[in-house]
């Protein structure tokens, strides 16, 4: 490490920021991919790999990314989550590695919900 | 491009933790997260002491806040599967209330976190102390930026003042009078020390901060050298802290590396040496003179006080000595106000406290909370009460070897300074033992006093001699010698020790004596008289002995018995052979109908009749307290 200044220790501030988002829990967008054993069989895996990609190659740093069991679903699994401040979560199923990026794209980066893939509205229970 | 992680298991990396298996755990979870493939989204991260060390090794994860304790390697692959995998907690991990053994996985509903107020702790399990990053993360050096830049030496001062900040080494001395008087006096050298000694038996708390979060103190060392105009410290660790130190030496190498210490800090032109002096762990080097002498590289032993330390301290010169707990506040207070400080507590103690609470209760670990607390809610709400549901609270000792023991009639008193000292106690470094009616006053105050008498310098008679014939004379109450008039020597000796020690380890030294006697004079009035230790404790001062009415004949004690000293037939009344028991006390606390009681030495050789008489009287006066007290 070089020496500091008072303005470089923001920009470590700033670079930390998604470490921070993470243990503090204070996010602007929360993903959450089902990864039950349905899941996973039909491809959660690769979903979450192509969304953690994603996520890096946005450079944001204020996602959180959790994962949950089978929501009851199976048919339609990989389903995925995605919940907004101040928006009723909006559940995706069916999906790809491709999918999930284009999602990612539309709903987290420009905040429109991507409609023709989303299965319902609102919250689930997860445990 | 660095991939993205979604999660981080933060894994205590304290003491405690590492002693019970952190880094076999950290070891098979790093396995498990690549057998599973997902070990660029899920990432291991040692914290520091996140205060329940008793459950260890304990771990948070994150963004989930879900806690597990008492983790094995052998309980990881299901704890990645079922967590890390599929985002469910991992009930087997997971923290149980005591006797409902429901699953509490969020680290925000667990009792033992929830009521805590978390200020010189804030960092604690969320942060790798061994990562400047992480710290810097967490607004770290933003208050040594802003004391820098912003503020003039008087300023910080008197936000330190105003915050009411009193030390947290045990004297509770105004902090911001101390600075005062360090920034006054001019000198061509001054020195900031952080007292780390920590020599109170049981005492952790700042052990824990020195290794959770180590620039904080740092920071605020930093800082007390802007405030007063110094320009070298030292931290005083034991050597018996090696983790403590290696986190604080590699912290200070960071800071060094990144100019926060050195020549020209942040650029603005600020020096500031920093080195760690590690002591050899005795008791009186917590002391402010002996510590400074000790830092000289003489033998530390403490010094008549004709100055102040601010005025001349380390080699004759100007010196701030205050404790890591003080220090750590500091960034804090620079960085939210006086005001938010003033917030917590009351008006004469403000801000928190970090207590290290231990003994018979359910959760036992470092607890911070606000000054204004009652005993009651830490003892109940945060400690989870009484682990031994057959006992009752009986005591609880605050200050160790220089403080007291506080009675149940005290419970609902704040920890202030002014309260706790009311109590007979003092609210010193932080230490808390909670004691249960199996507790003898007595013995207690012996255990201290064996310590002190062991740890005295030797520098002053009284103290020296004192505090030894004092623990003698504990010793003839404890094992049947004492004689009518004990007490009244206890309290003379007690009186001329305080008054003519030299130091504060000789002036506080018979205050767990004069608080158990305060207090608990009863008890010590039948050690002598009565030749009875009602606890049960006192080997040469009681008789254990099976009332026939209330025994099941279950045969538990008999099963127990070390020294195959107790006979009976199934379902008929057990009985203790006197000439074989060892009066250990074994058998009272296995007998689940409180069928043995505790009766005076004398009962030894009293005939059956006789015994089965005051064994129903006992039973019939604990049945009385216990209606009375519905
Ligand atoms: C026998 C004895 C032992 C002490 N041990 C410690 C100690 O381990 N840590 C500590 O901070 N203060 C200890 N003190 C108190 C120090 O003398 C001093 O008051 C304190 O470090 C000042 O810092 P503070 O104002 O921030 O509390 C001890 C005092 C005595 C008399
Ligand atoms: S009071 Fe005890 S410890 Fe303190 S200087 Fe005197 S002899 Fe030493
Ligand atoms: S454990 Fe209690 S009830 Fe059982 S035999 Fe012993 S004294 Fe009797
Ligand atoms: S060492 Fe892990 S909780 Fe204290």
């Amino acid at each position: 490490m070089t020496r500091l200044t008072i303005a470089e220790l923001q920009t470590i501030r700033d670079k930390n920021r998604a470490t921070f988002t993470l243990r503090k829990g204070e996010c602007k967008a929360r993903v959450t991919v089902h990864m039950g054993t349905c899941g996973i069989a039909a491809g959660a895996r690769s979903v979450m790999t192509s969304l953690m990609n994603e996520i890096a190659l946005s450079g944001r740093e204020d996602i959180i990314v959790k994962t949950s069991g089978c929501g009851g679903l199976c048919a339609r699994e990989p389903i995925t989550v995605i919940e907004l401040p101040d928006q009723p979560p909006v559940i995706y199923g069916d999906l790809n590695e491709e999918k999930i990026k284009e999602i990612f794209r539309e709903h987290v980066i420009r905040g429109n919900p991507a409609g023709e893939y989303a299965l319902a509205l609102g919250s689930e229970t997860i445990f | 491009m660095e991939t993205a992680v979604r999660t981080h298991a933060m894994l205590c990396g304290g003491t405690g933790c590492m002693a019970s298996g952190t880094m076999k755990v950290k070891a098979a979870m790093e396995d498990e997260f690549k057998k599973k493939g997902i070990q660029d989204e899920a990432k291991v991260v040692l914290s520091g002491c996140n205060g329940f060390c008793a459950k260890g090794p304990v771990m948070a994860v994150y963004p989930d806040e879900t806690f597990y304790q008492d983790i094995t390697p052998a309980d990881v692959p299901g704890l990645v599967e079922e967590h890390f995998l599929k985002g469910r907690p991992y009930q087997k991990l997971t923290f149980k209330e005591h006797e409902k053994k429901v699953a509490i996985p969020s680290i925000h509903d667990i009792p033992f976190f929830k009521h805590q107020v978390l200020v010189v702790l804030k960092n604690k399990g969320l942060i790798d102390p061994e990562r400047i990053e992480d710290y810097i993360m967490m607004d770290g050096y933003k208050a040594l930026s802003k004391a820098l830049t912003l503020m003039k030496s008087e300023e910080i001062v008197k936000v330190v003042s105003d915050s009411g900040l009193r030390g947290r080494g045990g004297a509770g001395f105004p902090t911001g009078k101390k600075w005062e008087l360090g920034l006054k006096i001019r000198a061509d050298k001054k020195f900031v020390v952080c007292n780390g000694d920590e020599g109170d038996p049981g005492a952790f708390m700042d052990r824990s901060v020195m290794e959770a979060d180590p620039h904080a103190v740092i920071e605020g060392m930093i800082i007390c050298g802007v405030a007063t105009e110094s320009h070298k410290g030292y931290i005083y660790v034991r050597a018996e802290y090696p983790l403590a130190v290696k986190r604080l030496q590699i912290a200070i190498d960071q800071c060094y590396e990144a100019g926060l210490l050195g020549k020209n800090i942040l650029s603005t032109g600020f020096d500031f040496d920093l080195e760690i002096y590690q002591g050899a762990g005795a008791f009186v080097c917590g002391e402010a003179t002996a510590l400074m002498r000790s830092v000289e590289g003489k033998r530390g032993m403490p010094r008549p006080k004709l100055w102040r330390s601010a005025v001349k301290g380390l080699w004759d010169k100007p010196t701030v000595l205050n404790n890591v707990e003080t220090l750590a506040n500091i960034p804090q207070i620079v960085l939210n106000g006086a005001g938010w400080y003033r917030s917590l507590g009351t008006e004469k103690s403000a801000g928190t406290k970090v207590f290290a609470l231990t003994g018979a209760i359910n959760n036992v670990g470092l607890v911070e909370v606000p000054m204004d607390t009652s005993l009651r809610k830490i003892i109940f709400d945060i400690g989870g009460g009484m682990i031994n549901k057959r006992r009752k609270f009986k005591a609880v000792q605050l200050g160790g070897p220089s403080g007291g023991c506080i009675p149940e009639a005290y419970l609902d008193i704040p920890v202030t300074y002014e309260e706790i000292q009311k109590s007979g106690a003092i609210v010193g470094s932080g230490g808390m033992v909670v004691m249960d009616t199996s507790t003898c006053m007595v013995s207690t105050a012996k255990f201290f006093l064996d310590f002190t008498a062991d740890e005295s310098c030797g520098k002053c008679a009284p103290c020296r001699i004192g505090t030894k014939l004092m623990h003698d004379l504990l010793i003839d109450i404890c094992e049947g010698r004492g004689r009518e008039g004990d007490i009244e020597i206890l309290e003379e000796m007690s009186d001329t020790i305080i008054t003519a020690s030299l130091c504060g380890l000789g002036q506080s030294a018979p205050n767990p004596v004069l608080s158990t006697i305060r207090h608990f004079r009863h008890e010590y009035e039948s050690h002598i008289k009565d030749k009875w230790c009602t606890a049960g404790v006192c080997r040469d001062l009681c008789t254990f002995y099976i009332e026939e009415k209330i025994c099941k004949g279950c045969g538990a004690c008999m099963r127990a018995c070390p020294s195959k000293a107790i006979e009976g037939e199934k379902k008929k009344p057990h009985k203790i052979l006197q000439d074989a028991c060892l009066h250990c006390r074994t058998c009272v606390d296995t007998c689940k109908f409180d069928a043995i009681k505790i009766l005076p030495l004398s009962a030894r050789t009293a005939g059956e009749a006789d015994l089965q008489f005051l064994a129903g009287m006992m039973t019939e006066a604990t049945a009385g307290i216990e209606k009375a007290e519905v």
